[in-house]
């Protein structure tokens, strides 16, 4: 019953013309919430009606207004006939819900239409009233804040983390009930953008409800998705992790229950003791160890040697008891949680301990019509089914967690390929159990920061690794245990040294497949399924050697499956941390030794491999220090002994060894070259081109080696449809159209923003998808963010920062965040629900379980891992690139400390232009502060022409829907009072033409978080208090408010 | 291979400014692609045709979408698909309403009309503008007349209002409309020399001086159409010419004043008035009634005549340029005799008009000097 909705319809400009005879428009407007609906009068002859109606008032569950979009439609009276829609506008007020967010939403509203796009603009304002309702089993969740950005935002401190929100819901795809043949495409694009935005609303009840159960207040990496099954249904899903957030203007935060039982912890400070993990499973690649002499150390830098000294003292007494104590306890609290995940990617210093590496299970299921879509046990399962697998994975890696942990889903007509994805971590136990304190936790952080290099330990056993992987002391710390390469999904940590620049890496493939039907379909796929992460993950290591680094951040691999063939896209951000050791070279053998030419070509190649690399050191500028024989000392050698005994050398490592010395290391990975798809593959690593000078790009959220942004920012979506000739189509063609793609897309991004130079392309998101046979469509949405050449360079940087950071607490403390992970507070089962929907859909021998019977469930990675690991195993013998598991892929960094991002001091920047509302993928804007989050943005648009040849074909359709759903998506945030969109995300850009029948159709879903900012040079002038109230007409500005 | 879709979309608009020209120009993508390459752009940058090729397209496309917005640039400013700084915003407008000097005076002074437009063709030919952008010119002047043709205000006032041009630009856009609206003839031989400036410069001067506005800023119209009271007053000043005495006692009187001070004075006391002693008149060129001052004279009372309003500048040239150059007076003589020949009038006593003199004066001295150049 709680709540009234008031709405006033102001005025409209700019509206077409829809009578022919008088060029003018008979304007009135229908206002519907729920089933009550209201009208404005009708405003004769005018293109610019001022209708100034009254407050519209509906009285209204909270229930309902969490679920139900506001929706505004705009007509033109007509006596004789009917009146002939303008278009509408879907306003999502859950905002107003909460209390910290959006007071009132006002202002100018493109008015949309699915088939006319934008049709001039309505100015609404929307206030909410709302009556508190104590009552507890109420089903609504008002107040729970969402944000999609995947860490503690800005203005927020977590007081604790609870964990891990899912949910889904489903229903019928209005464009698949019978009634769609009857009625006109704009009714049926209508039904479909208003069931979604419902069924988003009921989602994001559904997950609070879920958060409050949790006592949390807030989901943060909140990412909703959906899956258009086509036949089947329509699915939204939504994962996130709760969290209870606490403002940070507020003093004294209240303090939940469980924050008490802590005080051993303070007394041991965090240890890493190398006896932590169990074991991994890892790709690595095979090393000889008796290079790393040569190899570079990072540990010459001061503050690590500081914390080396009060980390090893640690170390050496108490901590391998209160290790294993704090893992207890730590596990206990994870423990409870069906699945220890969190979506967040970034961290407040010391959460992270250990990171293991990246795992991942894919799954290849059928789809089946979903049927009673209150029961959406089958899809529950089937995620609950990859979860769980995740967890395994993570455990097998000596991990307790994951992190920046991700779902998606690619779809080809019943076969759906559901993957997930992670990074297995050890978390800080002392966050665990430690709810609140904050004096304490400054402390701690410091007595934690020594071990920067500390998330790049291992946290297995070294002993009882499953898979050969090869470890080296930390070249940071010397004192724990690093690999060789580490891999992960998540961003850089803060703390962490690297060195040199970053830069963007991708693995490109596609393979052919045989269409088939049903079961053949999917056994087919998921056959290919390990050949493909396999080959992925080689290509990733090839490259990211080839740039002379040593980890991977923000890793991404994305399977996208078509009629007749599979693409897999992995991109990541390459780096060189200091922690870890120097990364050999690439070796190339041929096989057949003998033939002089063949030799000839083999050294040819060689040398432009070496000095390949040489020029991307020289370009990411990664020279790290070398490292004097004394400070190498003792630890060195013995696990170079060790490794040595683990693993035999073979005769072609040793040659490359005196082969490659140019690279002063020995242990070189070697590219045996049997056969024409080898040399393919050897080709294709030296086609890519470096970024023209002045331009650097990543997919994290900043680049590491940069820290010195200014303010300008653009961000942009690129949309590359190719066809490809059906002409003996072969996996080597294939592959070469799709790199050519991806490097040509590249290309013309940096020709075009060539202006902003220099600049850095941050956040870069490609996503594939196969719309039909032959195309291949490629969707990059990023951000280029300027950068100032002149000031900071890296190493000077890595001193001063350290003195920064500890100077100035209060400007980290915006950034740095303490999280907790609370036991006590939460309840034994934190997902309740979930559970019984496992244990009915296992025990329900309904249709679901029958249908899922008969479908092919691929889903147990366990069994096929097995034959996979054999043939990698095969592999390995001829290609020498060691072994990889494909789904768990791990690696660890190193942990030096060195807080870049957080001390990038912009300059002042220009003064922001009236009524300019910045876009960005990033979750923060450079050069200014965030103070207010406004709510979440989640929009769902569908465009459809049946006139694509008059509206520019193609590209001139998809330029301007892009275009306008920028503007809707501007046009919320100004009306809520923001200037600013944070971690933005095109979730989905699906695009199907029919250039015959001169139509298409384009659906596309956005979301992000609202925002108000304020740029730092106008914070130093104004007092702290009035931020907030000076952001208002910075934001509404630019409305022209009649 | 071939790209299907290829769209580039960025939050903030990118407008390339060398594109924008290119398409202003009216050349094709290809056109324009061959034209950037040969700009040196692929050796700067490193990019290929390919990539050339498509960003060309995307910044095309865009242009295309922004066109219709740019046909009334407050809509510009108020609509939300595109994000444009200001600066930029100022910048497509006004280089969208820029025009071509070789092009404006080709179609000076005639009526926008269809009839017109068809001769775009020989235009371009002509000038070796593209007829795209011959095209996008004309609907320009086209547009901005349409809308300011019936306003109140002052011209350049409204044009600026309504189409957000620079001041420069209103200007000469209020010349534009001022020529059309008037017909005035500039496309005749003699009056090729004359650049747009120096009619602009001369329509500035009849806007402010003879056009109702000048008397009365509330009237429809106001800057647009000459004051056609003031046209029918004109004829009073025959008076000056058809009166003998008064004649002469004005040619004494600047005689006088100038005597000594210019280096063509025995020409200027030989065309102050028909020649009574006939034979100083050296030529021939110039017919036998022809004199500066009944030249002017005569100019002023026809102008209530429509099709002598046309041929103003032609007069002009005829009666009093001409004249001049062919005796090459140095253009500081004809200041000095235009001067004193206007200021001279306030001291002949039986001339009523003194007011009306300075109003056609006061402009045409302007004019003159202005239209006075080789």
């Amino acid at each position: 019953m709680p709540g009234k909705l008031k709405v006033k319809i102001v005025a409209g400009r700019h509206l077409p013309v829809m009578d022919r005879a008088s060029d003018l428009t008979d304007a009135f407007v229908e206002v519907k919430f729920g089933n009550t609906t209201f009208k404005t009068d009708v405003y004769l002859k005018s293109l610019n009606p001022q209708w100034n109606s009254e407050w519209f008032k509906f009285e209204v569950d909270d229930e309902d207004l969490q679920d139900e979009p506001l929706q505004i439609t705009v007509l033109d009276h007509d006596t004789y006939s009917a009146n002939d829609a303008i278009g509408k506008v879907y306003i999502d007020i859950d905002p107003l819900l909460y209390s910290e967010a959006a007071t009132v939403i006002s202002g100018w509203f493109p008015i949309y239409d699915t088939i006319h796009g934008i049709r001039g603009e309505i100015n609404v304002i929307v206030k909410v009233d709302l009556f508190n309702d104590l009552n507890r089993f109420r089903q609504s969740s008002c107040g729970v804040k969402f944000f999609c950005t995947t860490s503690i935002p800005k203005c927020y401190r977590a007081v604790i983390i609870h964990g891990f929100v899912e949910e889904l819901v489903v229903n019928e795809d209005p464009e698949y009930q019978w009634i769609d043949r009857i009625r006109t495409p704009r009714a049926s694009n209508e039904a479909r953008q208003r069931l979604i935005s419902l069924m988003s609303g009921e989602l994001q009840r559904k997950i609070g409800l879920k958060v409050l159960e949790m006592r949390g207040n807030a989901v943060v990496g909140y990412l909703q998705c959906f899956d258009l099954e086509g036949e089947s249904g329509l699915v939204v899903r939504a994962i996130g992790t709760a969290c209870t957030l606490d403002k940070l203007s507020s003093p004294a935060a209240f303090l939940p229950a469980c924050n008490s039982p802590s005080k051993e912890m303070k007394e041991s400070p965090l240890v890493h003791p190398p006896s932590l993990g169990c074991r991994s499973t890892q790709n690595s690649p095979i090393h000889t160890a008796t290079g790393s002499r040569l190899t570079q150390n990072f540990s010459v830098s001061v503050p690590t040697l500081i914390y080396t000294g009060m980390g090893s003292g640690s170390a050496g007494k108490e901590g391998g008891p209160f290790k294993a104590l704090l893992r207890q306890q730590t596990q206990s609290a994870l423990e409870q949680r069906e699945f220890p995940f969190f979506t967040l990617t970034a961290f407040p210093p010391g959460f992270l301990v250990h990171v293991g590496g990246v795992v991942s299970a894919r799954s290849v299921k059928l789809l089946d019509r979903i049927h009673n879509p209150d029961e959406p046990e089958t899809r529950d399962a089937w995620w609950a089914e990859i979860r769980q697998e995740i967890k395994s994975h993570a455990k097998a890696l000596g991990c307790h967690a994951v992190v920046g942990y991700s779902e998606s889903t690619s779809i080809c007509e019943e076969v759906c390929i559901l993957s997930a994805s992670g990074t297995a971590a050890v978390l800080n136990p002392r966050f665990l159990q430690d709810g609140t304190v904050e004096g304490c936790l400054e402390q701690r952080l410091e007595e934690n920061l020594p071990v920067g290099c500390g998330f790049c330990h291992i946290p297995y056993d070294e002993l009882n690794m499953p898979f050969p992987a090869h470890l080296t002391y930390c070249y940071n710390c010397r004192k724990q245990k690093v690999p060789d390469v580490l891999f992960t999904t998540i961003d850089l940590p803060t703390d962490a040294a690297v060195v040199g620049k970053g830069c963007l890496i991708q693995a490109r493939l596609c393979r052919l497949k045989k269409k088939a039907q049903a079961e053949a379909n999917a056994t087919a796929i998921s056959n290919l399924l390990p050949f493909m992460e396999y080959e992925v993950h080689t290509q990733l290591m090839n490259k990211l050697k080839l740039k002379g680094m040593n980890a991977l951040f923000g890793l991404r691999i994305q399977i996208t499956v078509g009629e007749n063939m599979l693409m897999g896209l992995a991109s990541a951000t390459g780096v060189y941390l200091a922690a870890l050791p120097t990364p050999g070279g690439i070796q190339i053998a041929g096989k057949t030794p003998n033939d002089g030419s063949y030799e000839q070509h083999i050294s040819h190649m060689q040398k432009k491999i070496n000095d390949t690399i040489a020029k991307n050191k020289e370009l990411y500028e990664i020279n790290p220090p070398e490292i004097s024989e004394e400070v190498i000392g003792s630890p060195i050698p013995e696990p170079r002994q060790r490794s040595r005994l683990l693993r035999s050398q073979s005769e072609s490592s040793d040659e490359v060894i005196e082969l490659d010395l140019s690279h002063g290391k020995k242990d070189a990975f070697v590219l045996e070259i049997d056969d024409t798809d080898a040399m393919e593959d050897v080709h294709s690593l030296l086609t890519d081109v470096p970024p023209p000078s002045g331009f650097y790009s990543c997919n994290t959220e900043i680049m590491p080696g940069i820290n010195n942004w200014t303010s300008e920012i653009q961000m942009f979506t690129s949309v590359r449809v190719i066809r490809l000739s059906s002409l003996n189509l072969t996996n080597q063609a294939l592959n070469k159209n799709f790199n050519d793609l991806c490097e040509n897309l590249l290309k013309s991004l940096y020709f075009k923003l060539r202006s902003m130079i220099p600049c850095c392309l941050c956040h870069v998101n490609f996503t594939v998808s196969l719309p039909e046979d032959e195309l291949i469509q490629v969707t990059v949405t990023a951000v280029a963010i300027t950068f100032d050449k002149n000031q900071a360079l890296q190493t000077i940087k890595t001193h001063v920062e350290k003195s920064l950071q500890r100077a100035s607490t209060d400007n980290e403390e915006l950034l740095q965040f303490p999280l907790e992970l609370c036991s006590d507070s939460l309840p034994p089962h934190p997902f309740p629900p979930a559970k019984e929907h496992l244990e009915s859909a296992s025990s329900n021998s309904g249709i679901p379980a029958a249908q899922r019977a008969t479908s092919v469930d691929y889903s147990s990675f366990a069994d096929r891992c097995s034959s996979w690991i054999e043939l990698i195993k095969l592999k390995a013998q001829t290609i020498r690139r060691g072994s990889i598991k494909t789904t768990v892929t791990v690696e660890k960094a190193s942990p030096v400390a060195e807080g870049n991002f957080r001390n990038r001091s912009a300059p002042p920047c220009a003064n922001s232009t009236v009524g300019v509302v910045k876009m960005t993928p990033l979750s923060f804007i450079p050069g200014a502060k965030i103070t207010k989050y406004l709510g979440i943005i989640n929009m769902f648009f569908i465009r459809e022409t049946t006139s694509l040849r008059e509206e520019g074909g193609v590209s001139g359709f998809l330029h301007a829907f892009i275009a306008e759903v920028f503007a809707m998506v501007r046009a919320h945030v100004a009306a809520l009072g923001g200037n600013a969109v944070v971690s933005y995300i095109m979730k989905q850009c699906v695009f199907m033409e029919n250039p015959n029948k001169n139509q298409a159709q384009c659906l596309i879903n956005v979301s992000g978080d609202a925002v108000v900012f304020v740029r730092e040079s106008d914070l130093e002038v104004i007092s702290t208090q009035q931020p907030t109230a000076n952001c208002q007409p910075l934001c509404t500005g630019g409305e022209v408010t009649t | 291979m071939t790209n299907e879709l290829d769209i580039f979309v960025g939050n903030t608009t990118l407008i390339d400014e060398d594109v924008y020209r290119l398409w202003l120009d009216g050349y094709s993508v290809s056109d324009a692609v061959a034209r950037r390459v040969r700009s040196g752009i692929l050796e700067q940058t490193g990019a290929t045709a390919a990539v050339l090729q498509s960003d060309t397209m995307d910044h095309y496309r865009t242009f295309h979408m922004l066109e219709r917005l740019l046909h009334a640039p407050p809509k510009l400013l108020h609509q939300l698909i595109f994000q444009i700084p200001p600066s930029r915003q100022a910048l497509l407008i006004e280089r969208y309403y820029a025009f071509d000097e070789a092009f404006v005076r080709e179609v000076l002074g005639k009526k926008l009309s269809k009839g017109t437009k068809k001769d775009l063709d020989d235009i371009s030919t002509k000038t070796g503008i593209t007829l795209k952008s011959c095209r996008r010119q004309f609907d320009n002047f086209k547009r901005v007349f349409k809308v300011v043709e019936e306003m109140r205000g002052s011209l350049v006032d409204n044009i600026q209002q309504h189409f957000l041009l620079s001041d420069r630009l209103s200007r000469d856009y209020a010349a534009i409309v001022f020529f059309a609206n008037n017909r005035f003839e500039t496309g005749k031989k003699k009056l090729q020399y004359l650049s747009f400036g120096d009619f602009a410069f001369c329509a500035e001067l009849m806007i402010q001086n003879w056009t109702l506005g000048a008397v009365d800023s509330q009237v429809d119209d106001m800057d647009v159409d000459l004051d056609k009271e003031f046209l029918q007053d004109l004829k009073e000043l025959k008076v000056l010419v058809a009166d003998k005495d008064l004649l002469d006692l004005h040619k004494s009187l600047v005689c006088t004043a100038l005597r000594g001070k210019l280096s063509v004075f025995s020409e200027m006391e030989a065309n102050f008035k028909p020649p009574a002693s006939g034979a100083e008149d050296r030529t021939p060129r110039i017919p036998a009634p022809q004199n500066l001052s009944r030249g002017l004279v005569n100019v002023a009372a026809k102008l209530i005549h429509n099709k002598d309003v046309r041929d103003l500048f032609v007069d002009l040239i005829e009666k009093f340029v001409e004249p001049c150059r062919s005796d090459h007076w140095p253009l500081n003589d004809v200041r000095l005799f235009l001067n004193q020949y206007s200021a001279s009038v306030h001291s002949l006593d039986g001339f009523r008009h003194q007011t009306l003199w300075d109003r056609y004066m006061g402009t045409l001295r302007g004019c003159l000097l202005r239209l006075y150049h080789d």
